[in-house]
């Protein structure tokens, strides 16, 4: 049995990754949505990692609500990526200041 | 190291490298297909750790849905590659600083907290292996869990409509059928029924021959 805090570790270096995906990527919105499915990646490994170590379910319960909620959410983000390419031709972040004061 | 450690740091490294290829791709579909390996390798760690429905529920929805659409909406917009590599060597101090500040502050809530036992926590348990993973989380998830289950279902019908809302366009020079016109439409709209006398037949020969011929 593969001790908890390898989980941990491999759960906080995806973490990481992924929000240095969101730094480094500042063009592209739909890398920052990759990134954010990493991040997400990340919480479930650790979820799972907990479930296995104190033996309960819930763990598992969690990450199944996770992974359909991060369905619904890059189902509607990418929706919004392609409406805003419809309107400015362009998916860089850069471009997405129509809100601006 | 036993072999079940062997194959954990198998799937842990390749699981590592290729999320690190997704956000340093230099073609978003490269990142994309990373994105994919980084999730198989992510499975095969939740199946080491027991999880096994969950583990073939990344793949399927992950890998078959998540995935797919994300190539699909790359591969329908036309980017421009060299617009959206520059600047990047601008935010990689910060970007490093701020991953390697979370790492070293995640190392040390882990040291911190000590492997101490597990602590017994209500809730329903794993089994003893008596009975599978899939037939325990749907035990749980049908009785305990029913209500946050249905609201999850509502979540996805939210989002399945909103993503349709959203990219839902008309287009005025697109002709469309309007089914109940074509179901009210009478013989009299359509046909017209004209009396008119016969023709003569035409006396010359010619015109009988060349048209047979």
């Amino acid at each position: 049995m593969i001790p908890l805090s390898n989980y941990l570790v491999l759960g906080a270096i995806l973490f990481s990754i992924g929000v240095m995906g969101i730094f480094l990527n500042r063009k592209n919105v739909i890398t920052i949505l990759m990134a954010i499915e990493l991040i997400l990646l990340a919480v479930n490994i650790n979820f799972i990692a907990f479930s296995q170590h104190l033996g309960n379910l819930a763990g598992q319960v969690f990450v199944f609500f996770i992974l359909t909620v991060a369905a619904a959410e890059a189902a509607v983000g990418l929706a919004i990526l392609v409406l805003f390419f419809r309107n400015k031709r362009s998916i860089d972040v850069d471009d997405i200041n129509s809100l601006n004061g | 190291m036993s072999v079940l450690e062997a194959i954990f740091y198998l799937f842990a490294t390749v699981l590592v490298v290729s999320a690190f290829m997704v956000i340093t791709a230099r073609n978003p579909v490269h990142s994309v297909l990373f994105l994919v390996l980084s999730f198989f390798n992510g499975a095969a760690l939740f199946i080491l750790a027991g999880a096994e429905f969950l583990g073939f529920t990344l793949i399927l929805v992950y890998v078959g849905a998540v995935m797919v659409l994300f190539l699909f909406v790359l591969m329908m917009l036309d980017i421009n590659l060299q617009r959206m590599r520059e600047g990047i060597l601008n935010y990689l101090p910060i970007g490093a600083a701020i991953a390697f500040v979370l790492v070293v502050e995640m190392a040390m809530a882990l040291s911190a907290g000590g492997g101490g036992e597990p602590v017994a926590t209500a809730g329903a348990a794993l089994g003893d292996g008596e009975a599978g993973n899939t037939t325990l989380l749907g035990r749980v998830l049908y009785s305990v869990y029913l209500l946050p289950f249905e609201v999850a279902a509502l979540v996805l019908l939210v989002a399945l409509i909103a993503a349709i809302a959203l990219t839902l366009r008309s287009r005025p020079e697109t002709k469309y059928q309007v089914p109940g016109q074509q179901v009210q439409v009478r013989r009299g709209d359509r046909v017209r029924l004209v009396d008119m006398p016969s023709e003569k037949r035409p006396s010359t020969g010619g015109d009988d021959s060349s048209a047979e011929s």
